[in-house]
Formats: C-alpha cells, sequence, structure tokens
C-alpha cells in the first residue's frame, strides 16, 4: 500500500474583499494526481508559488483539499477524527527553524511531540534520547535552542518530528534559511534516516543538489506536477526544467553545454566523479 | 550579546532553595507576604527580618543582587512616605510650608515602606532561585484548581513559556530591524520626546508584521505535531514533591502560627 496517494488533488485559496465577497480564486494546487511507497525518498521540485508548500500542508492534514483526496497511510485527511494518526504517521518540518521550536531547552522540545499523544513518561525520555542521537544532536539535549546554528536547529526539528514514530516526514524548504554547511548537515541526516530506520522522506526544495541522491523526483508548476521521474531521467531534460524557470545542478549544466559544442557526452550526469569519468573515456 | 538575555533574573547557584519544588516557593512567597501583613506589631517585623535572612542565606545569592532589584520601586516608596508622613493627623513633628509632618504619619511611612522592601525581597528571591520554566510549570500545576472554574490554565502557562522561548528572538529582531532602519537614515536617538515616539514607528510596525507571521508559523508546527490542548498530555519531567519539600512545607506553617500566635507579645 502506497504510504501517500494524491487523488485529482485539488486546492483552491480564495480571496476575499473587505465586504467578503469573492474577489478572485488562486488554483495553489490543480487536479495533482501521485503515489509514494514507503520506504522513498521522494523531492518535489518548483520554483516560488508553483504549490510545493501547498501540496507539502495537504499530506499533514494542515490543509484539506477543495476537491480531491489525499490518502496517508490509507487514511482519508478529510476525516476529522483521523487527524492526530495521519499527523503522528507523517511528521513535518518547517522552513525556518526558529518558528517550530516550541521547547525553551532542546530535549524539551523534542518532548513536545511525545507528551501531546500522551506517551508515558519513560518511554518519552527512551524516545527524545533516540530521536536526538538518530540526528546527532544528543550532546546538546540541554542546550537553548537559541544558541544553536541553523542547521542544528533544523536537526532538532527533525527530531522533535521523530520522537512521534513517523512512517514518513515532510519537509518544507527545511534548507532554505540556512548556510551551506547547514544543509549539508540536514541532507545528510535525511538520507541516513530512510537507510537506516526505512522512514519515507519527503523533501521539498529548489536546490537541485538535494535531490540527486533521491528514489524519485517530481517538478512542480503552476499547481501541477508537470515532470516525474529518477533523477537522472529528469536531469536529462535540461531544456524543459528550464522553461520551469528551474537550474540543473553545476556539474549537469557543464555537461549540457559541453554537449552542445559537439562533444560525445551521455544524458543525466549528476556527479562531478561521473563527468570526470566519462571525460576520461573519451581521450 | 543580546541573545543571552534570560527574562526573569534567575542566578544560578547550587543551593537548597534551587532544588525545591517551584510550588513549595509560590507558596513560600505567598504565606511570607501574608506573614508580614499580620499586624503592625515589632513582633511580625522581627519575624520577617529573621526569615529572610535565613532564606537569603541558603539561597546562597549574593545580598547585593537582591538589592540592585528595590532600585525600581525607588521613587515608588518616596511617594508613598510622602504621603504618609504628611497625610496622616496626629502630633505636628514639623512643618514645611502648608504640610505637616505627624508623628504618626513617621511611623507609618517607616513600616510601609519596610513591607514594601521586604515584599519586593521576598518576590524576586523567588524569581533568583526559579528557572522561568520551572516558575510556568510550578503556576500550572498550583493553579490547577482554577481548572474548576474554566480558567484555562494549561494555555495560560504554555502561552507564558512560548513567550519565553521568543523573546530573545524578537529582541534579536528588533535589534536587526533598528539596523536596518538606521543604514537607510532612521534616527532613533534625536529629537524631543514626540519626535522620538514617532521614530519608533518603522521600528514597530515591521516588528509586529513578523511577529504575526513566527505566530502563524509556530501555530502550525504545533498542530503539525498533534497538539490539541493540555487534555490527554503527559510530561517528560512531571514535577514531583521530594522529602525536602514536605519539610519546607512545614516550615512555612510552623512559621506563620506562630507569626500570628505570637503579634501581639511584643
Amino acid at each position: 500500500m502506497s504510504i501517500i496517494k494524491a487523488d485529482k488533488l485539488t486546492f483552491e485559496y480564495i480571496q476575499r474583499d473587505e465586504d467578503d465577497n469573492v474577489s478572485g480564486i488562486n488554483v495553489a494546487v490543480d487536479n495533482v494526481t501521485f503515489n509514494i511507497e514507503p520506504g522513498q525518498f521522494v523531492a518535489v521540485l518548483g520554483h516560488n508559488g508553483s504549490g510545493k508548500s501547498t501540496l507539502a500542508k495537504h499530506m499533514n492534514a494542515l490543509l484539506k483539499p477543495t476537491e480531491g483526496k489525499m490518502y496517508v497511510n490509507g487514511m482519508d485527511t478529510t476525516d476529522n477524527d483521523k487527524e492526530t494518526d495521519i499527523r503522528r504517521t507523517a511528521g513535518m518540518v518547517f522552513q525556518n527553524p526558529d518558528n517550530q521550536i516550541i521547547g525553551v531547552v532542546v530535549e524539551e522540545d523534542v518532548a513536545f511531540g511525545p507528551e501531546n499523544l500522551g506517551v508515558p513518561k519513560k518511554e518519552i525520555i527512551k524516545r527524545v534520547e533516540e530521536s536526538l542521537k538518530a540526528v546527532g544532536m544528543y550532546e546538546f539535549k540541554d542546550y537553548s535552542p537559541n544558541k544553536l546554528s541553523g542547521g542544528q536547529k533544523q536537526r532538532v526539528a527533525i527530531a522533535g518530528t521523530l520522537a512521534m514514530r513517523p512512517k514518513c516526514i515532510v519537509l518544507d524548504e527545511p534548507t532554505a534559511m540556512l548556510d551551506p554547511s547547514g544543509r549539508k548537515e540536514v541532507i545528510e541526516a535525511l538520507h541516513k534516516l530512510n537507510k537506516e530506520d526505512n522512514i519515507t522522506i519527503i523533501l521539498i526544495t529548489h536546490f537541485m543538489v538535494e535531490t540527486i541522491d533521491a528514489d524519485k523526483i517530481f517538478v512542480m508548476d503552476n499547481g501541477k506536477i508537470v515532470m516525474e521521474g529518477t533523477p537522472k531521467e529528469i536531469f536529462s531534460q535540461v531544456d524543459k526544467l528550464k522553461e520551469y524557470s528551474l537550474d540543473v545542478p553545476q556539474v549537469t549544466q557543464l555537461a549540457y553545454e559541453l554537449r552542445k559544442e559537439g562533444i560525445p557526452l551521455p544524458n543525466g550526469i549528476l556527479r562531478i566523479d561521473e563527468l570526470v569519468k566519462e571525460l576520461c573515456r573519451l581521450s | 550579546m543580546l541573545r543571552d538575555i534570560t527574562l526573569g533574573q534567575y542566578y544560578p547557584a547550587n543551593s537548597i532553595l534551587h532544588k525545591l519544588d517551584p510550588r513549595v516557593k509560590l507558596a513560600g512567597t505567598v504565606i511570607f507576604i501574608i506573614a508580614l501583613f499580620a499586624g503592625r506589631t515589632p513582633f511580625v517585623y522581627l519575624m520577617a527580618t529573621a526569615f529572610l535572612i535565613s532564606v537569603i542565606k541558603l539561597s546562597k545569592v549574593p545580598f547585593k543582587f537582591i538589592v540592585r532589584g528595590l532600585k525600581t520601586i525607588v521613587i515608588l516608596l518616596i511617594i508613598t512616605s510622602m504621603f504618609n508622613v504628611f497625610m496622616t493627623d496626629g502630633q505636628v513633628v514639623f512643618k514645611i510650608w502648608k504640610l505637616k509632618a505627624t508623628k504618626e504619619g513617621l511611623i507609618l511611612a517607616f513600616y510601609m515602606s519596610i513591607r514594601l522592601i521586604y515584599f519586593i525581597m521576598g518576590s524576586s528571591l523567588m524569581t533568583f532561585t526559579t528557572t522561568p520554566n520551572n516558575l510556568t510549570d510550578g503556576l500550572e500545576k498550583a493553579l490547577g484548581f482554577l481548572k474548576i472554574i474554566k480558567v484555562p490554565v494549561h494555555e495560560i502557562a504554555m502561552m507564558m513559556s512560548i513567550a519565553l522561548r521568543f523573546i530573545p528572538i524578537l529582541v534579536e529582531e528588533t535589534d536587526k530591524i533598528m539596523k536596518a532602519q538606521m543604514a537607510r537614515g532612521a534616527d532613533f536617538e534625536n529629537g524631543n520626546l514626540v519626535k522620538r515616539v514617532k521614530s519608533m514607528v518603522p521600528l514597530l510596525v515591521p516588528l509586529l508584521i513578523s511577529a504575526v507571521r513566527r505566530a502563524n508559523d509556530l501555530a502550525n508546527a504545533m498542530e503539525a505535531r498533534c497538539y490539541i490542548g493540555g487534555k490527554g498530555r503527559t510530561k517528560m519531567k512531571p514535577l514531583k514533591y521530594h522529602s525536602r519539600d514536605y519539610i519546607a512545607y512545614l516550615i512555612l506553617i510552623i512559621y506563620l502560627v506562630a507569626v500570628y500566635a505570637g503579634k501581639n507579645l511584643i
């Protein structure tokens, strides 16, 4: 069974004027259908305003579809009784690390989720320890979040959702406000969770480099999923990506330019060592 | 620098008072204040002085720290003393212009000032020895009985702890906005009062907008982590009484009874 399934999902933001009359309808997600299997690492790409954040909020039942359905582990997100179950199945991490940490101490923040679920004290302590260790933040458990770097804060936020024992974590541009080293920390932690604990990861981002190790990429534009495939498949279509105002990783770009100049390189080169190997083969 | 400020005035030290349950300290503060107002006899004041001195000694908080907290009430002290001295009827001691200072007034002012000073010292001692977190937890537990009359105790405590978490963030943000506006030529330091208040507008508006945005984000994040209010919630570190807490309660009760029993002795 798929862990997350969207069926003709549509979501409209309705704008109202001062007299509460509808002045405009903004279709943020437009008739989207997809399936995500358990254990996958899925990246969702798209430029600003493409509807990817709105889509992410549906996976956590923070938004309910205007039309169509969203299923999380078989549960319909419009079912109000299932809200808590949905949220503990699909944890969510947001963009701004400061605005999602509730606790005044790291440890306390990680405990917030399980406390809400009514988990007994002993079990909470165990889960907090495990979650912090899984993201490599255990030494910081007594720190104030204000004293951590952006990447560290974001890893604490991931630990916070982990402590609820989710099957799947949805991350809405978790690296957008981080510096390059913080970005690397977070992405590495995600791959580790995906491989070692078999947690499904849905990473929403506009940094192409973060998606090259994903199992599957969705490209969104104007509320629709316009491309779908493995990183190799997606990044071999450089021209199409440019149409959606998206960049490709630098290495892919270089290979693309070289090919245009008549050097016979294969499509979809994603990593530096791949390009090096191909170039060596040429000589 | 700014991010290091903590609300309140917690003084980290390893004393028995720091280790006490926050509920005991809250009760202690209340009992101390009740005892202070038991009557206007020397005995009551002697007992209060003895209590305060021993608690300060136990807390290991330097005395000058506690005195520093009194600075804020100096003006209040002067004004109330003036009123007491000049407005009480009785035997006239001296006269300034039309105002008559009376003997009764002087005595009253003296006692009132001591009361006020002790009051502030006693309650600030609690904030010196309790972390803001712990204090919120304690308040939530201690005021739990108010739930019966539908006071949202848990929600208030949650708001307090969120405020504590966000104060340093907003302070930092204020600093950032201030610098950004100064770079655009804003002047926060010169001019008269009206001008200076007006110059705060370009600081406060962006700050308010950002605070609202943060609140929205935080609400989403809390909901995503299954927060549905205080019902059915557990705690990782619930407050638990130890034997030292019961002993402290006992001492407090003995103190209160002693003050009431002996208030007319001297």
